[in-house]
């Protein structure tokens, strides 16, 4: 019983991770149809930005959280309505090959700047303290991960489908030409997004650097993972990527508890299995 | 004009030609090559090991025994046993270096077992800790450490201060297993008992459910082996943050608390308990001439376990250029290495004549925090250690 509360509650803090962490990539790969696998190296942007103010010029956490979110939108703009923009045309090989050389050449850029340490985000005393649920603590700082998770699919679930601006981004993915000849300003909605992407990276890579510290090969390190859970949870579902990233964190957390020797064996297995049932996505028939 | 500039020119580059002729065959260098990462994620011991060792040579006026010394770096990237062979085949037969250091990883380190033994070239192991390495050519020395020397002495130390139940947790892959296998075969012959043995997956990120199937055990203390970096930040944040220290559950461990990456863990690192053999914070003037030496070449140098073991890798070298004067002579060489002892910065230390593996104490050491750092401070001497896992 107790092995099960404590799978339950691992589980659903692991996942949270998982989808924060993702949702971003759910955004430019999902929504927008872009293959960026340069988003671990966004996620490594906002997350060194908190650690360096926070570390080094001393800010406070809610302060330098907003900024480096912030910070992350306006670099993934910058880039989007340089370079990438001229990528959404071409086929998904060559945006395959140009995000991955972007990730690299960020790895090096960090490297270069910081040095090959593991980075750490100074959390303020209500975050870095444990939280007693009467049979067993739990960090403070994943009831926050938990928090912010469950907010930002909500938000963009409700953006999606009831606002203009979610209407003007489907129209705009499924119907380039027709969506801009009625009118909807396509570049500045597809700029947009993709800062939107940007940022919900960068909030990943600081609300889960706890899991997954950041260093400069965190940008190809954690690809694999956040790759699963968006393509389990289905192109453009951002619920979906909620529920796989859940489900595949209670699975990986409970193959923890009881089988570890098998390493994460059944993480891929139930990710194989859920592709084989649902290859368009969990909540999708 | 232009014709004669061009006479002058080339009459003094023949000039400059025959001079350095004449200059490398009186004062001979000795080629040393150092093969480590010197990039990708592991690149932080190349640095070390560049640092430790071109510290040496600097603290002993720029030349060894007289003779100048030429480095020739060369970069494995991680795990890479064919890449390394390769590499170290061209130092040895282009490059004629006279003696080879480094070696992070132990697949790279076997891996040119042959060509050393061949060759006949002293090769000194700065880092790889598995113990049979020393075995596969008469060649290696090794300056480094290996698990079963300093987990046997910790795990005596558990049996006498009362501790008789203790649960493993090691990082599933070679190292953890040796230091697994190490740990349980001494603590049950002191008459402990391992109540469970817990293997990670290399690739885990949440420590959590370990740390809470570590409480669930019932042990007084946790033994643990993890990679340095990222794995080790995140085992030691779950333990504290999963109150293990608050419910009494000691935590055992080697280089998990290494200087490297110690001024990370914050306070929550204070109280840590660790068995090693070198800490930036022993107290000597060996110790002290060291890290002088290695923050006058760069001040952001960090002295631990791996600067350490290229420094003491350069006195072997220097010591072996001595007794052969400078000539090739691979068993020569070996014969001086051998009955080699001297007095290091982890403390005295001499190389055993039956395994070229380095005899060191072993101290006991706790994280206090001095003057607003974290420093690993000794409290206790095991005495000198051999390498066990290689005795048996």
């Amino acid at each position: 019983m107790q092995t099960l509360l404590n799978i339950g509650i691992d589980g659903i803090a692991y996942g949270m991770v998982l989808f924060v962490i993702a949702v971003g990539l759910s955004v430019t790969l999902g929504l927008m149809r872009f293959v960026n696998l340069s988003h671990g190296a966004f996620a490594m942007i906002g997350g060194y930005a908190a650690a360096l103010l926070t570390r080094e010029a001393h800010w406070n956490f809610w302060l330098a959280l907003p900024v480096a979110v912030l910070g992350t939108a306006l670099i993934g703009a910058l880039l989007e309505a340089l370079v990438l923009r001229h990528l959404y045309k071409r086929s998904e090989l060559e945006q395959v090959l140009f995000t991955i050389g972007l990730a690299f050449f960020l790895i090096a850029l960090t490297n270069a700047l910081a040095g090959p340490q593991v980075q750490l985000i100074t959390l303020p005393p209500l975050l870095a303290q444990s939280v007693d649920l009467g049979f067993r603590t739990l960090p403070a700082q994943r009831l926050l991960v938990i928090a912010a998770g469950l907010l930002v699919a909500a938000g963009a679930a409700w953006t999606m489908a009831r606002t203009r601006f979610g209407i003007w981004l489907r129209a705009a993915v499924d119907h380039a030409d027709t969506a801009s000849t009625l009118g909807i300003p396509i570049r500045t909605v597809q700029c947009a997004s993709f800062a939107v992407g940007a940022a919900l990276a960068g909030l990943g890579g600081v609300l889960g650097a706890e899991l997954m510290p950041l260093e400069p090969y965190y940008a190809l390190k954690y690809l694999v993972l956040v790759l699963v859970v968006v393509a389990v949870g289905g192109m453009g579902s951002i619920m979906g990527s909620l529920v796989a990233a859940l489900s595949l964190g209670t699975i990986e957390t409970a193959s923890k508890y009881l089988a570890s020797e098998w390493g994460s064996l059944f993480f891929f297995v139930a990710m194989a299995a859920m592709l084989a049932l649902r290859p368009h996505g969990l909540l999708k028939r | 004009m232009h014709r004669f500039a061009r006479q002058w020119s080339a009459a003094a580059s023949a000039l400059l030609l025959a001079a350095s002729f004449s200059a490398s065959t009186e004062a001979q260098t000795i080629k040393v090559g150092i093969v480590g990462p010197f990039s990708g994620p592991f690149a932080q011991y190349g640095t070390l090991f560049k640092n430790g060792a071109e510290a040496y040579v600097a603290s002993q006026g720029g030349k060894l025994a007289g003779k100048e010394i030429e480095f020739i770096y060369r970069d494995t990237g991680g795990p890479n046993p064919g890449q390394t062979k390769t590499i170290v085949q061209e130092l040895i037969v282009k490059d004629k270096v006279d003696y080879l250091g480094g070696f992070v990883f132990t697949p790279n380190a076997f891996a040119v077992a042959p060509l050393i033994q061949q060759s006949q070239t002293p090769t000194v192991i700065f880092n790889a800790a598995t113990s049979a390495i020393t075995d596969k050519s008469e060649f290696f020395i090794r300056t480094s450490y290996t698990l079963w020397q300093v987990t046997v002495p910790m795990a005596q130390w558990a049996a006498k201060s009362n501790l008789k139940k203790v649960v493993t947790a090691v990082t599933d892959y070679g190292p953890g297993i040796d230091a697994e296998t190490a740990f349980k075969s001494e603590f049950t012959k002191q008459g402990g008992t391992v109540v469970e043995s817990i293997r990670m997956p290399i690739s885990t990120t949440d420590f959590s459910p370990f740390v809470q199937r570590i409480k669930a055990s019932g042990a007084q203390a946790v033994y643990t082996f993890l990679p340095g970096g990222p794995p080790n930040l995140g085992f030691v944040k779950a333990y504290n943050e999963n109150g293990l220290a608050k419910s009494g559950i000691q935590f055992l461990g080697t280089a998990e608390t290494d200087e490297f990456d110690l001024q990370k863990f914050g306070d929550a690192a204070i109280g840590l308990t660790t068995a090693f053999h070198y800490s930036a914070a022993h107290e000597s003037p060996a110790n002290k001439k060291f890290i002088e030496a290695l923050k006058k070449r760069d001040p952001n140098a960090v002295a631990n376990y791996a600067s350490v073991g290229a420094w003491d890798g350069m006195f072997v070298i220097h010591k072996m250029i001595e007794a052969t004067g400078g000539q090739r002579d691979g068993l020569k060489a070996l014969v001086a290495a051998r009955a080699l002892q001297w007095e290091s910065p982890r403390g005295p230390v001499r190389i055993d004549a039956k395994t070229r593996h380095i005899v060191q104490n072993v101290y006991l050491r706790k994280v206090e925090k001095v003057g607003g750092a974290l420093v690993n401070k000794e409290v206790q001497n095991f005495g000198p250690q051999i390498d066990y896992g290689l005795d048996k």
